[in-house]
This record gives C-alpha cells, structure tokens and sequence, in this order.
C-alpha cells in the first residue's frame, strides 16, 4: 500500500507507449476483443445457470402438487449451453493471455535492447551527471513496471469494465430495485477502503523508516565489524540493534495488521449487500415480482461484482505507474546522442602516435570553461606526463583525447588529423587506457584480463599479468586465475584491481597509451617495477601519464604542468627543477617534513 | 517448509489461538451459505413456515385432519391443539418435537390435502363408483396451474373432495389413499413432501386467519438479521487472526534478525570473507523480511484452507446430498492440473530470478564501465553480452508466463463445471425428492469453498519453496560457527608488558592455492614500533590482523608475553589492543561518541588528549558542535582524511598495550603524517607498535622493520641496515625517496 508515482504527461506518455506497441496493434486489438468477449460470456453464465435452478424449482413445485415433474431434458438443455458458454469465454481468455503475454514480452525485451544500445550512442556527459541508479532503474524497474502494466493493465482494464457494466446490466434486468441496494454497498467500501488506506500508510511508513534504520545498522555493524570485534563491543551493538528490531517489530505489526484488515472488511461489506440483496430478493418475491432462479442469480452477480471494482482500483494504480515508467524510459530513448562517424573517415590503421594540441578550449558547460587555450606538441614515441593540482583540468584533457567529449573550439590532431575526422570507435582502436577507476566485470580473472585483446591466448593473458605484477596475488587468491570476481569486484583490493585493469592494457598493445592515476593504490615499489615493465612495452609508442605521485614520472620525455586548464610549464624533470617554477615547488613539498 | 515452521514454535500459543479463531471464521464462513438457503428454501419457497402443522386452524379443517389419523395418530395431532374460539391453536412451540410430529403425521396431512385438492377427472375412479352427476356442484372448486406433456400451461380443475370420501365407505378409501401417499412418499422422497405439507400448513393458517405475509416477512427479516451477525462474527474472528498472525509474523522477523546478527556479530574474519557482506546483510534484511512475510501468509491463509476444506467437507456430509464425489473429482483435477503447469513452469521459475539479476548485473557493469568499454572499443561485445541475458530473460518469461496464462481458463472453466455438474446432478435428486433447491446452492457454495482451499494449498506449495530458499540462507547463517573462539582452556589475561611474538607463523586463507603469509618470525617489543612495508598483496595487512585474532594462523603461533594467544580470552586480549584498520571506519553518533567507542570510561580532558595526539583536534574545534557534531551512517560527511584520524584518536583514547596501524597513515599529508607519530611517540612511550605502512617516510625511524615479500620476511631491521642488505627494500626506497635523502649517494649498489 505504498504511495502510487504518477506521470508527469500521463497523455503525451500513453500515446507514446501505444505508438510504441505499434506493430503489435492487431495483437492488441484481439486481446482486447477476446478479453471483452471471455468477460461477457461469463456474465451471462451465471443468469443462464440461473435458468436452470428456476425450471427445477418450478418443476419440483408442479411435482408437489403431483401435477407434473421436473423436466431434466430442459435442464439438462440449458446447462449444455452453460458449459459451452464458459469454455467459450475460457478460450478467449486463453487466446488473450497468450497474445498479451507474448507482445508484452516482445515489447520489453525491445525496449531493454534499445536501452541497452543507447547507451553507447550517447555521450558520457550524460552520464557524468547522473547515478547509475538512476539510469539502471529504467532498464530494469521501469521496463518490468511497464511489462507487469502491460500484461495485466490492458486486459484488466477491458474485463474489469465489462465485468462491472456486464454485471449491472443483468442485475438492472433481474430487478432494478435490487440493484440499487446492492449498489449501496459502494460508498461503504469506498469510505473502509480510504480509511484504512490513511491509518496503514502511516504505519507502513514507520515501518519502512525502521527498515530503514535496521538496514542501517546491519550495513554500519557488518562493514565495521573488524572494529566492533578489535574494541569489544559486541554485546553493546546487540543491544542497540535489538532496541531498533523492537521497534521495527512494533511497526511492523502494526502497518501488517491494518494493511490485513482490508479483506476481512471488504468481505463484511460484501456480506452485508449479499445479506441485503438475499432478504429484499425474499421480499419481493413474495410479491411475486421475481423468481427464485433469478435471485439466484442475483446473488451471484453481487459477489462478482465488488471483485473487478476493487480491482479497477489497483488497475488505475497500475495504469499509473506503467505511464510513468513508460514516460521516463522513452525520455532515456529520446536523449541526444553523439555522432559516431566522420564524413570522410581517416583510416586508424596507420596511425603513428603523433598527438598535437591547438588552442583546445573546453568546458563541460559552455558557460564554465576549464580548459582555456592548451596546446601542446607530441611526438610519435615520447612518453608525456601531465602533472597538476587536482581540479587542474589533467582528466579532462585524458577525455578528450579519447573523444569523450568534444572540444568546444581549437583541435586535437592525431598524425595531424582532427580527431572529429575519425570514427568515434576506430579511434579508440588507437588509444589505450587505464583509468584510475578500476572497472572489471563479473566474471573470471583470466576474462577480465583477455578484455584487453579478445582473441589473446591463455599464456598471452598470463604474461600480461606478469608484466603487471599481477601474476603473484592473482595465483594466492582462491582459484587462480579462474577466481570469479563478484559483482562489486570486493573479493580483490584496489591496488590488485589496478594491476588487473594494467594488464588488461598491457595486453590490449594499443599504439598510443593513456594512464590515468593509474597506480595511485599501487605501492610505490610495483608501482615503479609495473614502470619498467611498460617502458618496455611502450618503446616506440605515444603514452600520456598522469599521475600525483611525482617519482613515477621523473624520466618522462616531457611533463606537461597544468593548472587551471592551462600548460603553465613543460620541459623534461630536470629542465622544470631547474626553472625553480611550480612544477618545482610540487616536486618537493612531496618530501617536505 | 520446516525451516519455516520451525520458527512458529516459541509462539505455539498464539499459532493456537490463530487457529482457534480461523476455525470460527471458517464456521461462519460456512454458515453464511445455510442463510441464503434458510431464505429461498423456508423464507420465499415456504413462506417462512417451517412445519406441516398449523399454527392455527379452523375446526371444520380440525375435524377433517383427524378424519384421516389412525388412532395412534390422533392421539399425538389433538393434544398438540387447543380450542381457541371458533378454532384452534397449535400450542407446541418446542422445535424438536415439531420436528417429530413432521414425519409422524406427515401421511394423513398429505392424505388430508390431497383430498382437498382433487383433480376433477379422476375422482371417480378414487371413489370406486361412478358418481352422480351434479355430486361434485356443491363442493368447492380450486383450479390449478400446471404444464401438460406438450408443455403448454394449462388449468386443471380439481375439487374438494374431502366431505365424499367422508361420507362414503369412508375406511376403505381412506386405506386405500394411505397406500398410495406412502408409495408416493418414497418416490417423492420426504423432503419433497415436507414442502407439500408445509405449503398445506400455509393454506389452514390462511384459512384460520393469520396474517402469514407478515409472519413470512419476519421470517426474511430475522434470517437476514442472523447472517449479518454471523457476517459480523466472521469479521471478528478474521480480523482478530490477522492481529495475532501479523504479531506472530513480525515476531519470527524479530527473532530471526536477532539471532542472525547475533551470530554475524560473533563472526571473525574468515566467516565474513566466506559469505561477503554484502551478501549478510542481504541475508539479515531482505532474506528475514521475506521469511516474515511468508510466515504471516502462512498463518492466514494456508492455515485456513484446510480449516474451510475440512469444514466444507463436513457440511457436504451434513447436507446428506451424495455428491461428494463431485467435489472429489475437482479438487483432483485442479490439484493435477496446478501440478502439471507448474512442474513445467517451476524450473524455469527459479532460473527467471537468476536472469533478472544477470541482466541487471550486465547492465550495471555496462553502465559503470562507459569509459573503459569505450576506450577498448568493445560496445559491440557489451551489446551482444546484454542481448544474451536480454533474451534469455525473454525466453524464459515468455515460456512461463504462458505456461501460466493456461491456469486461469482452465481453473474458471473446471470451478464452472463443478457448479453445472452438481446442479445436474442435483436435479435429478430434487426429481427423486431427495433433496431441495436451497440444499443444492449451499452444496455449489461449499464445494466451491473446499476447491477454492485446495487451490489456495496448492498455489501455496509453489509459493513456499521461494521462502525456503531465503529460510535456508539464512540457517546456512545461524548453522556456521566462528571459526575464531575462546577455546575451552583459555583464560582471562592480563597483558602488562605486551611483547608480541610471531613463532613461525604461516597463513592461508581458505580455499587459497598459496599461503598468503609463511615462515614469519620476529618480536615486537614494547616501548619500540616495529614497522611492516612491502607490495600490494605482500601480507602486511593480514600479518597485522592475526594479533588481534581477527583471523588464526594455520601453523606456527603468536604469543604475547609468554602465552599463545589462542589460550586467552578474546575479550582480554582484544581490550589490551588499539587497532586502526586502513579504511577510517566510523559509526553513526558523535565525535564523541566514536572516541570514547573503545573506552566507556574515558573522561573528556583524556578524549581531547586522544584527538590532539591524533591531530585531529584542529578539525573538530572548527565545527560549530565541536566533539558533539554529528557523524553520519558511514562517517560520510568527514573527509578520508578526518575519518582516519578520528579512528586513531579512537584507539588511543582506549589506551592499549598494543597498538596496530594498519596502513593507517596513508589518507594523511606528509606533514599530519609526521607529527602525528612524533606525539604518539611522546605520549605512547611503553606501548608495543605495530606500524603497516606504503610510505618509507613514515617508517624511517622504527626500531624496527620488517620487509615482506609474497608472504615471507625478506629482510627484518633498521631503516639504515636495509638499505644495505635488503634488495626489497632497496627498491621501495629508491621508488620513494629522492637521491639525497636515500643518504646513499656513495653506494655503487644504488646506481645498479
């Protein structure tokens, strides 16, 4: 009984989402007529049983009067009928579940794989400023929100509807004046249903707040364990996790016991009309207004008709929610994307690793630039090194170059053509990288690693890791390098990941490098071995390093210093000491003590 | 399902008194049929008289009833009346006897009104003679409704016939009208002629001047008066089992909650690692959250249905009706039916959430790798990656969602055959007069409700087996001990010097290929910090966990002033050791409240000692509350920076034997770093220190130092003596520290 989310365009969304379904109309109009039709045949049912009852009634009254008898033949008749009247509606329904069934799957995974393929049409800005969260929840919640409302709003909806006007029709045919008793009974389920809504949505409420609390305690306690156990504090956290579980089991109860006292009232609510429409039903046929079949029937039409009104309640909820997820799924479709391929591509085949920077401007907004005018020269081969205080524009600059993002104004050329000249995704063939933000997958070590290159063999995969350093923590950990790395990547350090993600650069021998506070949970000592390593491998090759330990890029060929979105300095380790500027005073407030 | 029932033990009395109120409810439940009955059957059929007596009956009807009793007969129908006037009155209100009296003299009150309505056209051959014409003029004439062969209505004529057969051969007719009506009595079966009766008994009142309209209304009113009750009495009982099972419920959560965290609490390391925390606290919440939810189900639900089936069951015995067959019939074909769908929907029931969380998991990893799969290119590998858990999800719901989409059609469809099948059947009973109408639609409700108990188990069985998944998750919990205890002979201990010694230790972690730490021996003595340095992975951290037994070695021992720490008490050991782990971890309170976490007792001035020792006081006193600012859950609104300093003050303040930095300088500047240790030199002095570090700045001036690499000691001394014979250390030196400070500008060794 949680609040319901609405949309914002509840009409904009559902045209939407039926322009959406689009090609599945036929489907949907048939499950729309099956569901209709199943409704209608089992409205009728129940008059057409009554029939039956009327004629043994009748019969059994002639046959106590010893002047006739039941007839069986035209009972017999009439529940033939009744049979093929429900096997009838039972098709229909079978025939619009498994149509709706199957669009609605059809649908969704349509959905989930254009989401999926967005994603990597779009820039990543978009993504830099929002939760993975956020845009998970609308491959997975919204899309199964939107199915869930598919597959049951729509029919629902239709039979729910025929069900109730179906209902009233043969009840205002029976007896209109018993009708409109039996419909007293609305507002009084409305008024229950709004009352207990309001008492248990407070509850429910102090309920999740306490969830919430014990979570949090379950989270602290569990992620400080090591704390807990090293001061002794074990007995104190039970004591203070069991005050909140006392309170949780309070609320807990209490929202259970209001949100359970729904039915057994709806149920009272439903007896009372039935008691009403069975003792007025009496009355008038004293009166002879009506037969006894027909009340009868009558009396099953009331039971049948709070059912699809309490459900046309949820459905409304349900329509609700489903034109939200649908509203906040095709604004993800609808976000813009970036441009994948040049006019006239360059072929990144023969790329050398000439990288020349002019005049770069950039700013992730247009109105708060932090690169202002960086250029820089570098040559096929040379190993460069960005330094600079954080914030100083060093990632951004990675970004770019990686086409990211692209710059506002100047160019970033590689072999002297404009990036922008490039398929987006060929050009990455030509950049390697290793991000501070290690990023490996769910599945084994040997796997993650081959991500680099998906074709390297076991042993090519190993002696990456050697070159890493890997190679050691990865054969004490348990299986090896056929170790499944959950889903957090938690069952390794950080420092361990890093030399993961190096490996799976190390094996990608891609022309021109990209490190990115590469190391920065590394010791110092595989930091500077993990160096080597790479010097090795890059000869020859173009890499930029950034990093905020100095020592690792002393024998740079050239330190590029940047601070505010500007070169301040460049030249070599030594030439920048001896120019006794920033990079000099970064250098050594290292060491100072 | 035991794992689950278990928990309801320490509330049998509730589970008791739940039961005790759903089989109230069910009683209800069932009686409320026996009402609508009661209306059509007595109330609208009937006339709300329920007996072939009389209530009051004039004395030509009197005189005409007795005509035809034998005298034993009319011994029991005149008491039964007084004169009262020009008629009489019945004066036996006790139901039971009336009870009686309704199959006693059921023969000659037929005899009696079947007289008095007789067809016209067979008087004759009922007298035995041809009667004169014009006989019939004086008597009274009745027409009577009533459908020939060809089924058209048409009007019989019938007659009084009572004062010929009185006045004729009166015994002879009578005996031979007694015969027939018995005969017919079996064929019609007794119920049948009850109504006949009770239709006489309607008429004579009449006659007699009653006023049966309004009695037959009362009658409606008072029957409906009573369902409501009853409808009343159900909602009672419901609301009050849905009381106790949602008590019952939370109950089990709490108890389960408790004694899982409990357990998680007692835990070491090894327990954790084994399971993942993530993976407990999803036990400790979601698991137990869903076990309470499927206990309160339990409660009212399954526990009803078969209550209401046996109920149901025993009320179709009651009504006598030999249908029960019927009802046999259905609930074995919706058993087999649920059973077949979901035996073929089930496995792939369990797989659907295994896929849901693949897809999201890829789609996770999608999202939070965008620069990493862009940067290697592999969008294309991603998608094809996503489209493999994508349709394999699809497939799945679409195989189980249809084989679904069977269950509703054919339940409707059979649940409507049963009713068609009874009414069927039933007919033909009411034509053998062995059964009414009413009986008949209160057997449709009672099969119904037994068919709908047994769907509810069933659909219960598939429910069930998804909340043992999440009960046996949860035992997997309470089952595992901590593989970290007080052994039987370990005792309380009292750590005064705090020598530590490690005495060829090796450690492995379990299930590992290779020992993470092997062959480690050295002494940490007080007064002295020992320092532990190598690569990622080396051991460091897990070296350091074994002092406080946050893990036990697997071979060799580690003894603190003369005893193995295994043979003392946890508690003792543990309160002797100020422990900073590498991450700042800090808990939801105060400042306050953090520093004085290992130390209750702890005053202000020593907490303030504590947190200037730690450099942190400079922090604390520029927020507004001070040592009162709040810490939130996670300690995420202090910096990296802050976090670890508080967690050091927090060791401090508790004023151990031993202290154990794990790697807990790293988040500070060189500067903090340094006087950091110069003051907790100062104020620490006869403490052992244990120092993990990456920085060989801040271990430079340890009396000690231990060089690890891949889980052995590759070199253990000062800071000058490694620089000279330990290659290892060497490296990380060189990797650090600038030539001049390295203070090693002549050794060849160094240029290498």
């Amino acid at each position: 009984m949680a609040p319901v989310e609405k949309p914002k365009d509840f009409k904009g969304s559902m045209k939407k989402l039926i322009k959406y379904i689009g090609k599945y109309k036929i489907a949907v109009l048939i499950v729309m007529i099956c569901a209709a039709g199943s409704t209608i045949f089992s409205v009728i049912g129940p008059k057409i049983l009554g029939n039956a009852t009327t004629v043994l009634a009748d019969g059994l009254f002639k046959q106590i009067q010893g002047v006739g008898t039941i007839d069986m033949g035209k009972i017999g008749f009439i529940l033939l009928a009744v049979l093929a009247l429900y096997g009838v509606s039972a098709i229909f329904m079978f025939v619009q579940g498994w149509l709706m069934t199957g669009v609605t799957q059809k649908i969704c995974y349509r959905m989930r794989r254009e989401i999926s393929e967005k994603i990597n049409r779009m820039p990543l800005k978009y993504f830099e400023s929002r939760t993975y969260g956020e845009v998970l929840s609308r491959i997975t919640n919204d899309v199964d929100t939107l199915g869930m409302g598919l597959n049951q709003s729509i029919t629902q909806v239709i039979t729910s509807l025929c069900s109730i006007v179906g209902t009233l029709i043969m009840m205002l045919l029976i007896s209109p004046l018993m009708t409109l008793i039996a419909l007293v009974i609305l507002p009084i389920s409305a008024v229950i249903i709004s009352v207990i809504v309001k008492f248990s949505q407070k509850h429910f409420r102090s309920q999740q707040e306490e969830l919430g609390n014990i979570n949090g305690i379950v989270e602290e306690s569990y992620g400080g364990h090591l704390i807990i156990k090293s001061y002794n504090k074990e007995d104190e956290t039970i004591d203070e996790f069991e005050k909140t579980n006392r309170k949780l089991y309070n609320s807990a109860w209490k929202s259970q016991f209001l949100s359970g006292i729904m039915m057994p009232l709806m149920m009272f609510v439903g007896n009372l009309g039935y008691a009403a429409v069975a003792l007025s039903g009496g009355l008038l046929a004293i009166q002879g207004v009506i037969t006894i079949g027909d009340i009868q029937a009558f009396v099953q039409y009331v039971k049948n008709f709070t059912q699809p009104i309490q459900q046309m309640s949820q459905v409304i909820n349900q329509v609700q929610s489903m034109a939200a997820a649908a509203e906040r799924v095709f604004e993800f479709l609808n976000e813009e994307e970036e441009q994948q391929l040049a006019l006239n591509p360059v072929d990144v085949k023969k790329v050398r690793g000439d990288v020349e920077f002019e005049h770069v401007r950039f700013g992730y907004n247009e109105d708060k630039i932090i690169i202002h005018d960086f250029s820089a020269k570098v040559k096929q081969g040379q190993r460069i090194a960005i330094v600079g205080p954080t914030g100083a524009g060093k990632t951004t600059m990675v970004k770019l170059l990686m086409r990211f993002y692209d710059v506002n104004s100047g160019s970033i050329k590689l072999d002297g053509h404009d990036l922008r000249d490039f398929n987006r995704r060929e050009l990455r063939d030509a950049l390697g990288m290793v991000l501070q933000d290690t990023w490996l997958f769910n599945g084994t070590i040997m796997e993650n690693i081959r991500y680099g290159r998906l074709d390297a063999t076991d042993e090519e995969v190993i002696a990456a890791a050697k070159a890493a350093h890997a190679d050691r923590f990865i054969r004490t950990l348990p299986d090896g390098y056929k170790m499944v790395l959950n889903e957090d990547a938690s069952n390794v350090s950080q420092g361990q990941k890093q030399l993961l993600t190096i490996a799976r650069a190390i094996l990608a021998d891609n022309p021109i490098l990209i490190l990115d506070e590469a190391t920065s949970s590394v010791d110092t000592r595989t930091e500077s071995r993990i160096q080597r390593a790479m010097n090795n491998l890059m000869k020859g090759r173009t890499s930029f390093i950034i990093a905020h330990r100095l020592s690792t890029i002393k024998d740079a060929d050239l330190i590029l210093v940047m601070k505010d979105g500007d070169i301040i300095e460049q030249g070599t380790h030594d030439e920048l000491l001896k120019k006794q500027g920033f990079y000099c005073d970064l250098y050594n407030s290292q060491f100072e003590e | 399902m035991g794992k689950i029932f278990k928990n309801f033990v320490p509330y049998w009395k509730s589970v008791l008194l739940i039961v005790l109120l759903l089989t109230v409810q069910a009683m209800c439940d069932l009686a409320l049929p026996q009402y609508t009955s009661d209306i059509i059957d007595t109330g609208i059929q009937n006339c709300g008289v329920s007996h072939i007596l009389p209530e009051k009956i004039t004395k030509y009807e009197y005189d005409c009833a007795a005509a035809f009793m034998t005298d034993s007969e009319k011994q029991k129908f005149e008491p039964a009346y007084e004169a009262d006037g020009s008629s009489y009155k019945l004066v036996i209100t006790d139901e039971k006897i009336l009870e009686k009296l309704d199959s006693e003299l059921i023969v000659p009150v037929m005899l009696n009104y079947q007289a008095s309505k007789f067809p016209t056209e067979s008087i004759e051959s009922m007298v035995g003679s041809k009667l004169p014409s014009g006989a019939l003029d004086s008597l009274k004439h009745t027409k009577i409704k009533e459908e020939n062969a060809d089924g058209d209505v048409v009007e019989v004529d019938c007659v009084d016939a009572r004062p010929l057969v009185l006045n004729a051969n009166r015994e002879q007719i009578i005996s031979k009208m007694r015969e027939m009506t018995e005969k017919q009595l079996k064929a019609m079966g007794s119920d049948t002629m009850r109504s006949s009766g009770i239709a006489y008994a309607v008429e004579m009142d009449r006659l007699a001047g009653v006023d049966v309209d309004g009695k037959q209304t009362a009658y409606l009113w008072m029957s409906g008066l009573k369902m409501l009750l009853v409808a009343m009495l159900l909602t009672a009982a419901a609301i009050f089992a849905g009381f106790f099972a949602a008590r019952v419920g939370s109950g089990v959560g709490m108890t389960l909650r408790g004694r899982v965290f409990r357990k998680v609490i007692g835990f070491s390391n090894t327990e954790i690692d084994k399971f993942s925390t993530a993976s407990l606290i999803t036990r400790t919440t979601n698991d137990i959250q869903q076990i309470q939810m499927v206990s309160v189900i339990l409660l009212r639900m399954v526990l009803y249905a078969p209550i209401i089936g046996i109920g149901g069951v025993i009320k179709v015995i009651n009504t006598g009706a030999s249908m029960w067959w019927v009802i046999a019939l259905a609930v074995a074909a919706i058993v087999v039916v649920v059973l077949t769908l979901t035996g073929i929907a089930m496995p792939k029931f369990k797989l659907m959430q295994k896929l849901v969380d693949r897809v999201n998991l890829v789609s996770r990893e999608i999202l939070t790798g965008i620069p990493v799969i862009r940067a290697f290119g592999r969008e294309q590998r991603e998608e094809e990656r996503f489209d493999e858990a994508n349709t394999a999800l699809t497939k799945t719901t679409l195989f189980t969602n249809r084989v679904m989409t069977f269950m509703m059609p054919i339940m409707t469809v059979l649940m409507n055959m049963v009713s068609v099948l009874i009414v069927w059947v039933a007919s033909g009973h009411i034509k053998d007069g062995n059964m009414q109408v009413g009986e008949m639609t209160a057997f449709i409700t009672y099969a119904m409700q037994i068919i709908i108990s047994f769907l509810m188990l069933t659909i219960m069985s598939i429910m069930l087996p998804r909340a043992a998944v999440a009960a046996g998750r949860i035992d997997e919990v309470v089952n595992t001990e901590s593989s970290v205890t007080d052994s039987p002979d370990s005792v309380e201990f009292d750590i005064n010097d705090g020598v530590v010694e490690f005495k060829d230790v090796s450690f492995r972690y379990p299930g590992a290929e290779e020992d993470v730490l092997s062959g480690i021996s050295f002494t940490a003595r007080p007064g002295s910090t020992t320092a532990v340095i190598g690569s990622t992975g080396s051991g460091k951290s897990t070296l350091v966990n074994l002092i406080p037994r946050l893990y036990d070695v697997t071979a060799g021992e580690i003894v603190i002033d003369g005893r193995d720490i295994r043979k003392i008490k946890m508690k003792s050991l543990r309160d002797k050791i100020g422990y900073v782990p590498q991450k700042g971890i800090l808990f939801s309170g105060t400042i306050e409240s953090n520093l004085k976490f290992g130390n209750k007792n702890a005053t202000d001035a020593e907490m303030v000692n504590a947190a200037s020792i730690a450099q942190a006081t400079e922090f604390i006193d520029e927020k507004p509350n001070g040592y009162d600012s709040e810490i939130a859950q996670g300690g995420t609104n202090v910096s990296g920076g802050q976090k670890q300093r508080l967690s050091i003050a927090r060791a401090i303040a508790k004023n151990p034997k031993i202290y154990i930095f794990d790697d807990s300088f790293s988040a500070l500047d060189m500067k903090t770093d340094k006087m950091l240790r110069a003051a907790l030199k100062d104020e620490v002095g006869d403490s052992t220190v244990v120092i993990v570090a990456q920085r060989i700045s801040t271990i430079m001036d340890a009396e000690q130092i231990i060089v690890l690499d891949e889980g052995r000691i590759a070199g253990i001394g000062t800071h000058r003596e490694l620089l000279k014979n330990c290659a290892a250390y060497l490296e990380i030196a060189r990797s650090q520290l600038s030539e001049s400070e390295l203070n090693l500008g002549e050794d060849g060794e160094l240029n290498g």
